[in-house]
């Protein structure tokens, strides 16, 4: 080390001195420093900029510091790295990559800003249907549209129509009420990180406030415009959604069964809010989904097993490993037996059983090497194929419906169902 | 029990131009030590501008994945107002313990399970190629159940007091809002907000 000042060099000392220690590359880049003006202080910001790393100043020492060690994160969590490190336990992280899109780091960056809670009038659309899970309630809407199609009433296009708001907007509430319970769950799994009150895009009174203004009025549109035994199957639902399913799954594993349950009402709401009554059509068409819901959660389940495990969800997957299996092939072989029984209640016709047995077995296949091999290829099968099954065997059941036919010969008018409005 | 607002000179990097090039008036700052309000943890201390009347939300924090919040504190703040910042304030802070603790704690016993395992196999802890060795997806099954077999009770308390503190934050801000609804129409509203200065520290 030696003491030049900044400014009293000149440019073959500085540079014969300099390549003695310092390599050519930075050479170049020091000797620009001090043109751009000696009495400029060589900062130790400045040199970051550059990135390069030695430290300087002028009328001071050169000094060459270590090389620093990148953490594999972006640039500005380099301070509290060294925090960091003591405080995780360490784990070997693969060093950063020198070609990472722009794009992705970007995305990074500002994943890490800080942001101002501020309700943007136009994120609101796209907030609510994340809140609401539009996704999953498109998917409960269609199940009730297919328990109304399925009954064997004449179709009545408004009351489908009132019937399938009403659903949506319960499941909305049902939905957007989970989401109120669970955020500090919601935060820890990687699933649900970018729920939007997770990332604060709304506050929890929004998000409730939300809930009640979908609620409300979709209840009340089952009770008084369709008939009062749907909306009460409406309320339930919701009831035993946020309050039965939502704290039993961090509390024991008969969630599954109550969340299967959950699962199988829109159907039987669809039946009801055409006949206005509990037929064993109804309970039928419950039961595919109450079955289906099995194979189709607990195969997705089996690799979240850690997230689970970490953020204190208690599900079978992970208690009882060899349960889950076996419930999952118990009930696809319960989705065999039922579309038998199918044509015996009147629901479907007889060639309903024959031409479901092929998807059907195909998932008991899956369900069968699921719980004999319990690994995650298998899990991922069973899941993938339970996403296309539950459509088919629906759009099956609906071409095989059982028309009915009037005592005196021509197919029944258009009436409204029994017990609509009076 | 304000966080965030005190400043620290020391050791404030320069902003890379990336954050700059957003539209943040306001610059993070990495506190290498605790923050100056005692008993809170350390924190990345963060100022939002001056001319700000919302709240800020933060990055998810390393070890509990919870997001930090900055409140705002309006210039004629209501006992009822204080009492729902203080709660939730008092929320996040006891959230952001739990979680961070059940964080380390999973990590932790997950290492020592699976060096434990490796032990009994015989194995060292990386391979020849210098990667940590991992056991597969059913012997960590093990680990998971025994996880959370363990930690029931504990899950089973915090579940409870976690739906009591978000029932009464919402109740309150529910009355707050309400509150606040009566104030403009009856015409009575806040001061105007010159807005407040950065980096103010109140108690």
């Amino acid at each position: 080390m030696y003491k030049t000042p900044c400014g009293r060099f000149t440019g073959a000392l500085g540079l014969g001195l300099k390549q003695k220690n310092l390599t050519r590359a930075a050479t170049g880049h020091l000797v620009r420093l001090c043109r751009d003006g000696p009495a400029q202080k060589i900062t130790f910001q400045r040199l970051k900029i550059l990135k390069r790393q030695y430290v300087a100043s002028s009328g001071q020492f050169w000094q060459r510091a270590k090389p620093q060690h990148e953490p594999p994160s972006v640039l500005e969590d380099r301070d509290d790295a060294i925090i960091q490190q003591v405080q995780q336990i360490p784990a070997t992280k693969p060093p950063v990559l020198e070609k990472e899109p722009e794009a992705v780091r970007a995305a990074r960056i500002e994943a890490r800003q800080w942001k101002e809670l501020k309700v943007e009038f136009s994120e609101l659309p796209g907030i609510y249907a994340r809140l609401s899970k539009i996704k999953l309630t498109a998917l409960v809407v269609t199940t009730a549209a297919a328990g109304y199609a399925m009954a064997p009433v004449p179709f009545d296009p408004m009351c489908f129509l009132l019937a399938s708001l009403g659903t949506g907007l319960s499941s909305c509430m049902a939905n957007s009420i989970n989401q109120y319970f669970e955020v500090p769950f919601d935060s820890n799994m990687n699933r649900t990180k970018n729920r939007p009150l997770v990332r604060g895009q709304i506050s929890p009174l929004h998000a409730v406030s939300f809930a009640l203004a979908c609620g409300v009025p979709g209840v009340s549109l089952l009770t008084l415009a369709v008939n009062p035994l749907t909306g009460l199957l409406g309320a339930l639902n919701i009831v035993l959604y946020t309050c039965c399913y939502t704290p039993l799954k961090r509390l024991s594993i008969t969630n599954t069964w109550v969340g299967a349950v959950v699962g199988a009402i829109p159907p039987v709401m669809g039946w009801t809010a055409a006949t206005g009554s509990l037929d064993p059509g109804a309970l039928l068409l419950g039961g595919f989904l109450y079955c289906w819901q099995f194979p189709h959660f607990n195969a997705l389940s089996w690799n979240l097993r850690e997230d689970y495990s970490r953020g204190g969800y208690r599900m079978m997957s992970v208690t009882h490993p060899a349960l889950c299996r076996t419930v999952a092939l118990r009930h696809s072989l319960g989705l065999v037996g039922l579309s038998a029984v199918a044509p015996a209640v009147g629901v479907t016709t007889w060639t309903f059983p024959l031409i479901s047995l092929p998807i059907n077995l195909y998932i008991t296949h899956l369900s069968f090497r699921f719980y004999r091999h319990g690994d995650r290829t298998n899990a991922r099968k069973l899941f993938f194929c339970s996403l296309w099954h539950l459509p088919m065997l629906l759009l099956l059941a609906l071409t095989c419906k059982k028309i009915k036919v009037e005592p005196d010969g021509g197919v029944a008018s258009i009436t409204p169902p029994v017990a609509m409005r009076d | 029990m304000q966080r965030g607002q005190n400043v620290e000179n020391n050791n404030k990097p320069h902003a890379s131009p990336l954050q700059n090039a957003k539209d943040i008036r306001a610059h993070p700052r990495r506190g290498s030590f605790p923050s100056a309000v005692p008993g809170k943890h350390a924190k990345i201390q963060f100022s939002p501008s001056s001319s700000s009347k919302h709240d800020w939300i933060g990055p998810p924090d390393r070890l509990s994945n919870l997001r930090p919040i900055i409140y705002h504190i309006p210039e004629q703040e209501t006992p009822l107002e204080r009492q729902l910042r203080h709660l939730r304030q008092e929320t996040e802070d006891w959230n952001h313990a739990f979680w961070t603790n059940q964080n380390v704690a999973f990590s932790q016993e997950k290492e020592d399970y699976i060096l434990l395992q490796l032990k009994a196999k015989g194995l060292s802890e990386r391979d020849e190629t210098g990667r940590k060795r991992t056991l597969n997806s059913e012997e960590m099954a093990v680990f998971y159940k025994d996880f959370l077999d363990k930690n029931f009770q504990k899950h089973a308390s915090y579940n409870k007091e976690w739906y009591r503190r978000n029932f009464r934050i919402t109740l309150l801000m529910a009355r707050v809002a309400l509150q606040n609804t009566l104030r403009t129409l009856m015409g009575k509203g806040r001061g105007k907000e010159e807005g407040r200065t950065s980096g103010r520290s109140t108690t």
